[in-house]
């Protein structure tokens, strides 16, 4: 909302500059978005009178003018504007001058006739051409004729007034009016607000009640009222009234309409006026619109109705309650009687209306944040009486009323040791009660208690909190002490599993991935790949684009899009893992998704780059595999951990993938991507892992366990062998293990070889195995036996040849 | 005295010989044959039976004396050689020792992490429960228990992506103090909470907005709690992220979940407080909501508001974040470009 700094100096009196204004309002009462002048910027622009205009002897639409600018000589101006006209005062941008977006005025030729200047339109000097009113669209615009030859033009058009944009919050539609301002900016300054409505007496010689009726249900409108002016002479309205609208954003249309935007913007109600002679009955009704009613609006849309919005209708819809008015019944240069509305139009309706409608106008917008219920018949009756000032109408007797409700002052009981307990002041009651009369409250004290008359302009106080905010900001924030609140002492923490989630972010760090952060919200296509489990999809009932559609079931996907976009960056390596939720559905019928906490990881390239010292190594099953084991150590999960080949993952290779299962359970799988799929996201070979870090969490963990480190040295003994290449290192692990007697600690392969000196279907493999006797020092005949049964159960089991 | 004359031949020659000695294998060599069994030192003295008896013992002391000095001496030449190969050796062994270490694989924790986490450990220190809260929320906790009715003007501030009309991504983390409220067992002290998680606005991402980002949400219960602890409790977030010569100051504004309201600034980052473009010459900076918790959200989440009261808050360590390292995208947080998140550390 524009306001204008010198309009609330009218009211109030203000010793701040406009800036340090704004600075004030920021801190006691709402937040400006911007201070300016419309003349900021320009320069060079003043009144000129033309004395004559010649046709351009080479171009069909320009004049040669001779203007008067207050200097010795006329100077010659090239204008192409059609309305140019011998003696008007114009605005002439002199050479070296700054127009509109900065642009430099120079003298120049056109069509080879030198031209001094420019005679400029009100957009060619910097109005938004929404503001500008019709009359001035489509050329130069004129001063009023008593404005001095040389003068800037910028008083004559308000354009030196410190226009405040203020940002309004929907609790403090108050300030949506000059006079809701000027008050809060009294109370602000502890200044008298001298702010008269002035309603003169009608000089009608009707009722307004025989000229029309209105009925209006209070749900839609708990007040509603009108009034007659009849014999209205409809023009452009006076240029102080102009310049009041256009510097608070509004564009003059002509006087009528005007002094219902008038009234809007300085008392705060929104207004309508019709066309009396335009309605088909004078039987004006407040009411839901019927299905299928359609009305063509002031903008010039056709819109069509439903029961849920609300309308004023005479036999047909003629206005959107609220909103705007119809074409229909519309102030026109023509019209003869008028009928003022004023009303208040309940918030919800008009809020709903205005989405639907996808018209949102400054009457909406303070029906929304509500409008002052005491001051409806004021403002109508102002209205009327500028009508009979502005064009010379004959405002009639009296109102009608729709609806009417009785209006009064809201009372709150407060205390002023809740509103210290509250702010953590030591206020004194007089400060406090002191802080209540500068905002205009009545206040009954009784002791410590007080009874606070909230006026009915201040609509939106209405609990004892509120005033305690009243009190916050007038007092000033800056002077409300800081303190630590003092409370029986509680103990901090994070909850055990973010404390596991954080270890799991640190641990994979150290091993050298890197944490990303992708979007929850994905493809659906993305949204579905790499599950761990069955789900069904969870989808945004109004997505915004199809990338962000659906909710993921896995994190790989992301990660793998960021792969993606590094290596298209040229940036090869790329070591990443995620850790978040993904939102798994039962079925269809499941309406809210579980949030299951997942962790997952993706390197592509290797791990560390080439170096002079070192050469890369390329990242493959095993090297992610080892990050994922010791980050899975780090858990210190009391069951054991296998992995299962698996090709059944439409995403991952088929085989180079394992499922990961602690004891029987599944809890995620790691290897490489389908080179199919790191195509089609464009990323070079891709290893990857995903856990079911929630299933992790619940999981039985074993704790920090010490075992006492053996006094004996240990004998080492290598087992090599051939066997089958199906049989794998879990299988022959598993048999050492299990046949390896009581002093076998460890059994680790150590090499793996297929190729020459190896036969076709066969691989070598070989083990280190390590006993030890915690007792005693182990004899060397001892481990001879016990690798010698070793050996005989995998020639006999596994069909292995040792060697 | 022939034999006398050898020894000191001996002696003299042995003695240039060690001295001219230039490795190891020499003066093994020179050692066995001086000092050895068959060396000539041993040779030289077959001829003391020649001598007489008297003379025998004065020869045997000068052949003595003469191994002792030559050993001596070849030790000594040996230490020497050690040490003039080793300083070799070493010479040898240099590098250049401003060529690169080795590349050692080193993650990098993501910068709103560790903002996230920098807040929480601020809260913990002070007492504070952290709470994780559902992502896929209800409307009614989004919503209706934050004093946001339907067709409440301030909805439009939070653009809502739904599920179903009553299942929403949260817009905000103040669920979780509807949540907390309704859980807390006020009889064992006060609530004291922080919760930090995932938000989404139905937005067009841009530079300034993002349709995910994240919250810490703060909430105070207890019977006495007030607007100056809710001040001096962001002073002290304040000076522990940033530093303590970042001011706070709080300004009125409006949520529907507390009353009163208010924005919190802080010592604009660019110009420290003089004024500039990215203040907009106020020197402040816009950083967080807070307030007072309205009495309705007490209410409707069982707590008594005549007893019970206290402050709550919601920071944004995206907006942190791209204040504290000047990232001027809010979108460059979710690209994770190596590039950008290995700049944190
Ligand atoms: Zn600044």
């Amino acid at each position: 909302m524009l306001i204008s700094y010198e309009w609330l100096k009218d009211y109030v009196q203000i010793k701040l500059s406009p800036e340090e204004l704004a600075n004030k309002i920021e801190k006691t009462s709402v937040e400006v978005d911007s201070v300016f002048k419309r003349s900021d910027g320009l320069k060079k622009i003043v009144v000129g009178q033309i004395l004559s205009i010649k046709d351009h002897p080479d171009a069909d639409h320009l004049h040669i003018t001779q203007v008067d600018v207050g200097e010795d000589e006329p100077i010659q101006i090239v204008c192409g504007a059609p309305n140019v006209e011998i003696g008007k005062k114009v605005i002439v941008a002199l050479s070296g001058a700054r127009i509109a977006d900065n642009v430099k005025i120079k003298k120049s030729k056109m069509r080879g006739v030198e031209s001094n200047g420019m005679l400029c339109a009100l957009d060619e000097i910097g109005f938004d051409k929404s503001l500008v009113p019709d009359e001035w669209k489509d050329g130069i615009y004129f001063l009023p004729d008593n404005a001095r030859v040389g003068d800037e033009v910028y008083n004559y058009l308000g354009m030196n007034e410190s226009l405040i944009d203020l940002d309004v919050t929907p609790n403090r539609g108050d300030m949506l009016s000059v006079r809701g301002t000027a008050y809060d900016l009294g109370a602000v300054f502890d200044e008298k607000v001298n702010f008269i409505e002035h309603a003169s007496a009608p000089t009608g010689t009707h009722d307004t009640d025989e000229l029309i009726s209105a009925k209006a249900d209070p749900n839609l409108a708990p007040i509603y009222k009108l009034k007659v002016v009849e014999n209205v002479d409809v023009k452009p309205s006076p240029l102080w009234l102009q310049i009041k609208l256009w510097n608070s954003g509004i564009k003059p249309i002509n006087n009528v309409v005007d002094i219902t935007n008038f009234i809007m913007v300085k008392v705060g109600q929104p207004m309508h006026a019709y066309d009396l002679d335009k309605l088909k009955s004078k039987d004006l009704e407040v009411r839901n619109a019927k299905d299928g009613e359609v009305i063509t609006t002031l903008d010039g849309n056709d819109r069509k109705l439903t029961s849920t919005d609300v309308v004023i209708a005479d036999d047909k819809p003629i206005a959107l309650a609220g909103l705007m008015g119809g074409k229909d019944t519309e102030v026109t240069s023509g019209t003869k009687n008028i009928v003022f509305e004023a009303g208040v139009f309940d918030p919800v309706k008009t809020r709903k209306m205005a989405q639907k409608q996808l018209l949102h106008t400054d009457a909406s917008q303070r029906f929304e944040r509500g409008v002052d219920h005491g001051n409806v018949e004021a403002a109508l009756e102002y209205a009327a009486g500028m009508a009979e000032d502005l064009a010379n109408g004959e405002s009639e007797q009296g109102v009608v009323n729709g609806s009417n409700e009785e209006v009064q002052p809201r009372v709150i009981s407060i205390s002023s040791s809740y509103i210290n307990h509250v702010l953590g002041t030591n206020l004194s009651v007089k400060e406090i009660v002191s802080i209540f009369k500068r905002l205009g409250f009545g206040v009954e004290e009784s002791g410590d208690n007080l009874t606070v008359t909230v006026p009915t302009r201040c609509w939106d106080l209405k609990i004892d909190a509120d005033l305690v905010e009243e009190v916050a900001r007038i007092y000033g924030y800056d002077n409300i002490p800081s303190t630590l609140p003092i409370t029986q002492t509680t103990e901090g923490g994070l909850t055990p599993k973010q404390e596991m989630i954080r270890k799991s972010r640190e641990t994979l760090e150290g091993l050298g991935l890197t944490h990303a952060m992708s979007y929850s919200l994905t493809t659906q296509e993305k949204a579905k790949m790499f599950m761990l489990r069955a789900s069904s999809e969870t989808p945004l009932q109004w997505p915004m684009t199809e990338d962000h559609a659906i909710l993921r079931m896995n994190l790989i996907s992301g990660l793998l899009d960021d792969v993606a976009y590094n290596q298209a960056r040229n940036v090869l390596n790329v070591p990443l893992y995620e850790q978040g939720r993904v939102f798994y559905k039962q079925d269809e019928d499941q309406v809210r998704p579980d949030e299951v906490e997942h962790i997952a990881g993706a390197i592509s390239g290797s791990l560390v780059s080439n170096s002079w010292d070192q050469k890369a190594k390329p990242v493959d099953f095993y090297q992610i595999k080892g990050i994922l084991e010791k980050y899975l150590a780090s858990l210190s999960l009391k069951g054991h951990i296998t992995y299962v080949s698996t090709d059944k993952m439409a995403d991952m290779h088929p085989g180079r993938t394992a499922l990961i299962k602690l004891d029987d359970h599944l809890i995620g799988f790691i290897g490489e991507v389908h080179p199919k799929v790191a195509k089609q996201f464009k990323i070079k070979e891709t290893y990857v892992f995903e856990l079911d870090l929630d299933y992790l969490y619940t999981a039985p963990k074993s704790g920090q366990q010490y075992q006492k480190v053996g006094q004996y040295p240990a004998i080492h003994r290598d087992i090599a062998m051939l066997v089958d290449e199906n049989v794998t290192n879990a299988e022959i692990n598993k048999l050492i293990t299990r046949r390896g007697g009581a002093y076998l600690q460890d059994a680790t392969v150590f090499d793996v070889y297929q190729g020459s000196n190896v036969p076709e279907g066969k691989k070598s493999i070989a083990y280190s195995l390590t006993f030890e006797d915690p007792n005693a020092t182990l004899k060397d005949e001892t481990v001879d036996k016990a690798v010698d049964k070793i050996q005989k159960r995998l020639t006999n089991e596994l069909n292995a040849e040792i060697r | 005295m022939a034999l006398k004359e050898d020894l000191e031949q001996i002696k003299t020659n042995g003695l240039q010989n060690i001295k001219a000695a230039q490795d190891g294998k020499t003066l093994n060599d020179l050692k066995v044959n001086l000092l050895g069994k068959k060396g000539s030192i041993t040779k030289a003295l077959h001829g003391i039976s020649e001598l007489p008896v008297e003379e025998r013992p004065k020869i045997g002391s000068l052949a003595n004396k003469l191994r002792d000095e030559l050993a001596k001496t070849i030790d000594s030449k040996r230490v020497e050689l050690d040490q003039a190969a080793l300083n070799q050796k070493l010479k040898d062994e240099k590098i250049d020792v401003t060529l690169p270490g080795d590349s050692v694989p080193k993650g990098h924790p993501h910068v709103i992490q560790q903002i996230i986490d920098e807040i929480d450990d601020i809260f913990i220190g002070m007492g504070y429960q952290v709470l994780s809260g559902p992502e896929v929320e209800e409307e009614v906790y989004n919503f209706e228990m934050m004093n946001l009715p339907k067709n409440h003007p301030a909805r439009d501030m939070q653009d809502t992506f739904y599920i179903t009309k009553d299942i929403l991504m949260r817009t905000h983390t103040s669920p979780m103090q509807a949540r907390a409220l309704q859980k807390h067992d006020f009889t064992k002290g006060p609530l004291k909470m922080v919760s930090p998680g995932v938000v989404y606005r139905r937005d067009t991402d841009d530079p300034t907005h993002s349709h995910q980002f994240h919250q810490v949400e703060g909430i105070v219960i207890d019977k006495h709690i007030t607007m100056a602890d809710l001040k001096g409790t962001l002073e002290v977030m304040t000076h522990k992220l940033f530093g303590d010569k970042f001011q706070v100051r709080l300004r009125p504004s409006y949520f529907p979940f507390t009353e009163p309201s208010v924005e919190a600034d802080i010592t604009c980052f660019n110009c420290n407080g003089k004024g500039c473009d990215v203040c907009k010459g106020t020197g402040w900076i816009e950083v967080l909501g807070a307030g007072m918790v309205h009495p309705n959200v007490l209410k409707m989440a069982g707590v008594d508001s005549n007893v019970y009261g206290g402050f709550a808050f919601g920071v944004g360590p995206d907006r942190f974040a791209m204040l504290k390292y000047g990232v001027d995208d809010i979108r460059d947080f979710y690209l994770n470009d190596l590039r950008f998140l290995s700049q944190f550390d």
